[in-house]
């Protein structure tokens, strides 16, 4: 008998079961070679728990999530104009492709670091400072032109799966190319992409771990910063494991969302 | 005619002795592919011109060229007297004198029925929410869905949503309606709903080009028949002259094969 062979539910179970065997053999490891007094003292540290709570979340996630939004819409709203002039022929589509390839073939880090110590020496600018920190609108920046890149190729190719039909039906009854695109292609589209866009919401949250090489200060930090500045002042690395888990804390419910919502995509298809 | 329409020039008014459709010595390549071979035909106001012929003729091809969604690579096409390849013609408004009818359907899936059929009024032709609305319930009325008004596409069967397509073309009040294969993507048993809403159409004399594979329609409701194939017109005459004694070897070759 083959694994072919096994009914559907039954292979599920099986990986499922063969994926948790093998989480549960790591830990044992572990537990077995590491020195769990010394992990606890320098991972599990109550004391510094105690000294960073509440503020890796009044201020470290709370920044994170407001970095992550504020990136994640103005860079959908590019991506939207990116995307069409991408699908448009002549000068425009070329500069979108341009800019698509650059940005997503960068390493996300190599542009917010570009963005905040190139760019102003290149132009002799300064940019403006949020919090105290130029560091935020350079970041975010760089965040921005990224998740701009990266949501231009989703929504495109959301706009091309609309089927070809719906286009020809539209311009029949007369509507222009461009009345045609808002309010035929494009509210079809969205409901394509929103799965995938989600996905990419959970990457520019990882992404924004970034932001740290732009500078911050005490009230400008997410959590990778706040998690860093906590790790060298204290020597212990307690506030990095407590923003893993913060982090964890927003990205797997998220990611179930994406597989709930893809499913219910393909339902209705 | 329709209402004050600021989108409308001198140049676009149609001449009302002209025939709604004229095409002349048309033809189409995709790359290579020679697919319209010079085509001639003129359809007169309240005609019903039936076109048959094997898949892959051109077919679908001519009738997307009458209202430009296939722009011809030689050959002319007048709507009402109209040049519709003349540069300076607003296309647009040229294309919602004419009503066109898909096999697909194409409605569009977020909109409800009563929305497909108001949203190019209020966008093309300037009507009022209210104005609209009036309009396209009185057209999904007359195709017999006054019932399925707030109903989304997905929630209606296919000669429902076929019906709901033409309700949405007629909402434009055009001057002719092109069909193609309007009832070949459904069951057989919702053939005839459609089929009946287009006999009505044609008895109230609106001016029809119907790609069909509905021989009984084409007789029973075709004013003319034309008999295409590898992309020129083979034969045309009246509907029962053609289907009983036709006259092209090709022809008897295709009608034996589907009678
Ligand atoms: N958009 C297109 N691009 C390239 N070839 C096309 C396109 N549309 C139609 N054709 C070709 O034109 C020919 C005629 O197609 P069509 O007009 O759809 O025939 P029919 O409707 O009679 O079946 C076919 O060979 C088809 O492959
Ligand atoms: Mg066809």
């Amino acid at each position: 008998m083959t694994l072919t062979d096994i009914r559907p539910t039954v292979r599920r179970r099986i990986a499922r079961l063969s994926s948790y065997t093998i989480a549960l053999i790591i830990v044992v490891i572990l537990a077995f070679i590491g020195d769990w007094p010394r992990m606890g003292r320098q991972f599990f540290n109550f004391e510094i728990m105690k000294k960073i709570f509440p503020s890796i979340v009044t201020i470290a996630l709370r920044n994170t999530l407001i970095y992550t939004v504020i990136a994640f819409v103005i860079g959908t709203f590019f991506a939207i104009i990116l995307a069409l002039m991408k699908m448009s022929k002549g000068p425009a589509h070329w500069f979108a492709v341009g800019f698509i390839e650059l940005f997503r073939g960068l390493p996300a880090l190599l542009t917010i670091f570009g963005c905040a110590y190139m760019i102003p020496i290149a132009f002799n600018f300064h940019w403006p400072s949020i919090g105290g920190s130029q560091g935020v609108a350079a970041g975010l920046t760089g965040l921005i032109l990224v998740t701009s890149a990266y949501n231009a190729e989703v929504i495109r190719s959301g706009i091309e799966a609309v089927p070809k039909g719906q286009r020809e039906a539209s311009r029949s009854l007369g509507m222009s190319h461009i009345e045609t695109t808002v309010y035929v292609i494009l509210p079809q589209g969205v409901r394509i992409v929103i799965p995938p866009l989600t996905n990419e919401f959970v990457m520019l949250l990882k992404d924004s771990a970034l932001l740290f090489i732009a500078g911050a200060t005490v009230k400008t930090r997410e959590l990778t910063t706040f998690g860093r500045d906590g790790m060298t002042s204290n020597m212990n690395a307690t506030p990095f494991v407590c923003a893993a888990i913060l982090y964890l804390l927003v990205t797997i419910p998220l990611t179930y969302l994406v597989g709930r919502l893809e499913k219910k995509m393909a339902v209705k298809k | 005619m329709s209402p004050a329409n600021p989108k409308l020039h001198e140049r676009d008014t149609p001449d009302p002795s002209a025939p709604p459709i004229q095409v002349i010595g048309l033809h189409k390549h995709f790359g290579t592919n020679h697919v319209l071979k010079g085509i001639d035909l003129t359809v007169n106001k309240g005609e019903v011109v039936c076109v048959i012929g094997p898949s892959g003729s051109g077919k679908s091809t001519l009738l997307r060229s009458v209202n430009l969604l296939e722009w011809p690579t030689g050959g002319k096409v007048y709507i009402e007297g109209i040049d519709v390849q003349d540069p300076d013609v607003n296309l647009d408004y040229v294309r919602t004198r004419i009503g066109m009818v898909f096999q697909q359907f194409n409605l569009f899936p977020h909109m409800t029925a009563l929305r497909n059929t108001t949203i190019a009024q209020e966008k093309v032709l300037g009507r009022s929410r209210a104005e609209a609305e009036q309009c396209g319930r009185d057209m999904l009325e007359r195709v017999g869905l006054e019932d399925k008004i707030y109903a989304h596409p997905s929630q209606l069967s296919g000669g429902q949503q076929q019906r709901v397509a033409i309700a949405r073309a007629l909402a434009m009040n055009p001057d002719m309606m092109l069909f193609d294969e309007p009832t070949s993507a459904l069951d057989p048993e919702l053939v005839g709903e459609v089929l009946q809403v287009m006999r009505d159409l044609a008895q109230s004399g609106m001016t029809m080009m119907v790609v069909t594979h509905e021989m009984g329609f084409a007789r029973e409701v075709g004013s003319r028949l034309i008999f295409m194939d590898d992309g020129v017109i083979v034969e045309e005459g009246l509907p029962r002259d053609v289907l009983a004694n036709p006259q092209h070897p090709r022809t008897q070759a295709f009608l034996s094969k589907v009678l």
